[in-house]
């Protein structure tokens, strides 16, 4: 019997559960699934919550009914992972386990204790983070009965998980505001380590000028140095100033601190990946699905999902001795929401940006890119019971390769 | 497409005054984007990071991370922006003839 290690049951580490459950041989080999926490969380509704769109609650369900049957569930912190000797230390029992087979799928998540003075004084009280569960709920706690000021979104470094939810976040800001009736008391400020709105040149003019048409301030090209909490007011390393009445952040992204302790990360603890194969770049029975990578695409569950597939065909082709054949070729795409009950969509990969057209079927589509529409606003609710229906149990018809068809480029 | 004179020679530049053909680069073009940006003197310290920078992107063809920068020239953040007023991507990559770094997405 042999032995399929999965570190991980986020979003990545489900998918590639389900989708090889369904193709390994059970009297071959047992699959194994760590993870610390037993709540899976759905983290494209993080977004909502800080606005009262979404119950906290309601981004809440066991992981363990979201793996397949017949899957060993262990939950445990991980001391260490020990490729040399192929095995995984855990805190609890069965306390080591050996692997044939490891799959990473243990994420990112945020490191405010990064950036000094972020997480030393107004945290919580007037600087809040929307990444965590708890992060989102106390803002919307702080949003609803805020009597307005200069609100500051800043991005402390990149890369950051979903590089698209700050914008999305101050969108929402703006139709928020209005609701309360107080949009004339909020200056709105995004400020970004980047040179434009987004990293991609056909998406940031879009969105950019979406941004200026909603009266929000960007301050580019602006590296968070530190968090002057006496003055609330940010600083930069070119020493530029950015005064606050309510921050908030997006801190450092890092991977988990298990991969840097097991010595496999890089600086910010992502693990050296192939960027097509996704196989690691230094043992070759370790692969890497998701955040936890360092494959140069976005941070984002749906491209976990694309991984996925290749994940699952390389994993299969190398178990049986065969060369790895798939390649992924970054694709990501994502719902932006832009208020007043109307998203964007956008595709894109490693080599092309995001183009207008329509998804995911050319003439029929239904989903207009790259435009701001009603009918993409409702995908994205719709989303919800996709993720946890279709997606995560590897059943959305979706190739994993981005397709230019029905594109203008 | 804009083009800039750098050193004596016509270069292709993207909106933000990046050169786009990368092999046209070389110690000349560091020093005429020096003085654009006000940089008195090459000293050992700013050529310790083009040179980096340089051979990080030969070798993986992207920008590296600021924070490998750092670890791997030794410098804090803070000192190279002492070197390079306008930061490690705007400033430094920009000398060492990258593309403008896109932020790793």
């Amino acid at each position: 019997m042999k032995t399929l290690l999965i570190l991980g049951a986020g979003t990545g580490g489900t998918l590639a559960a389900n989708k090889l459950a369904r193709r390994l041989d059970p009297r071959e080999w047992e699959v194994v699934v760590v993870d610390r926490d037993e709540r899976h969380l759905y983290q494209p509704g993080f977004l909502f919550i800080p606005f009262g769109q979404l119950a906290p609650a309601d981004a809440v369900k066991p992981k363990r009914n979201f793996l397949p049957r017949g899957t060993k569930v262990i939950f445990s912190d991980i001391v260490a992972i020990e490729a040399q000797a192929n095995r995984v230390k855990l805190t609890n029992e069965p306390r080591v386990i050996s692997y044939d087979q490891l799959i990473i799928a243990t994420g990112c998540e945020i490191a405010p204790e990064e950036v000094p003075g972020l997480k030393d004084g107004g945290w919580r009280k007037n600087i809040f983070d929307f990444y965590t569960l708890g992060g989102a709920t106390a803002l919307g706690e702080c949003l609803r009965t805020w009597p307005g000021g200069r609100l500051v979104l800043n991005v402390a470094e990149m890369p950051i998980k979903c590089p698209i939810a700050p914008l999305e976040f101050l969108f929402l800001a703006d139709w928020f505001f209005r609701q309360r009736g107080i949009r004339s008391k909020v200056e709105l400020t995004l400020a970004t380590p980047l040179a434009h709105a987004f990293t991609k040149p056909k998406a940031a003019a879009v969105l950019g000028g979406l941004l200026k048409q909603k009266g929000i301030q960007v301050v580019p090209d602006f590296a968070l140095c530190e968090v002057d909490n006496a003055r609330t007011t940010l600083v930069s390393y070119d020493n530029r100033e950015v005064g606050y009445d309510l921050l908030v952040t997006i801190p450092v992204c890092k991977g988990a601190e298990v991969i840097a302790r097991s010595g496999m990360g890089d600086e910010l603890n992502y693990v050296e990946t192939n960027k097509h194969t996704l196989q690691s770049r230094k043992w070759p029975n370790v692969w890497v699905i998701g955040d936890a990578g360092d494959a140069p695409t976005a941070k984002a569950g749906s491209v976990a999902h694309f991984m996925a597939d290749v994940l699952v065909e390389n994993f299969l082709h190398h178990v049986r001795g065969e060369p790895l054949a798939d390649q992924f070729d970054g694709h990501a795409n994502c719902f932006i929401e832009s208020g007043f009950g109307k998203s964007f969509l956008i595709d894109y990969n490693y080599t092309t940006e995001p183009l207008p057209g329509l998804f995911p079927l050319p003439v029929v589509g239904p989903f207009p890119l790259l435009k701001e529409s009603r009918l993409n606003h409702w995908g994205k609710l719709l989303f919800r019971w996709v993720y946890w229906h279709m997606l995560l149990p590897g059943r959305l018809p979706l190739p994993s390769r981005m397709s230019l068809a029905g594109k203008r480029a | 497409m804009a083009t800039i004179e750098l050193a004596g020679k016509q270069f292709d530049v993207d909106e933000d005054g990046f050169i786009q053909d990368t092999a046209q680069w070389n110690d000349d073009v560091a020093r005429a984007f020096a003085e654009q940006e006000g940089i008195v003197e090459l000293t050992e310290e700013h050529w310790k990071v083009i040179r980096f920078l340089r051979s990080y992107y030969l070798e993986f063809g992207v920008a590296p991370m600021i924070r490998k920068l750092c670890k791997e020239t030794g410098f804090q953040l803070k000192y190279i922006y002492q070197l390079f007023p306008t930061g490690p991507a705007k400033g430094a990559c920009k000398l060492a003839g990258l593309p403008k770094p896109t932020g790793c997405v």
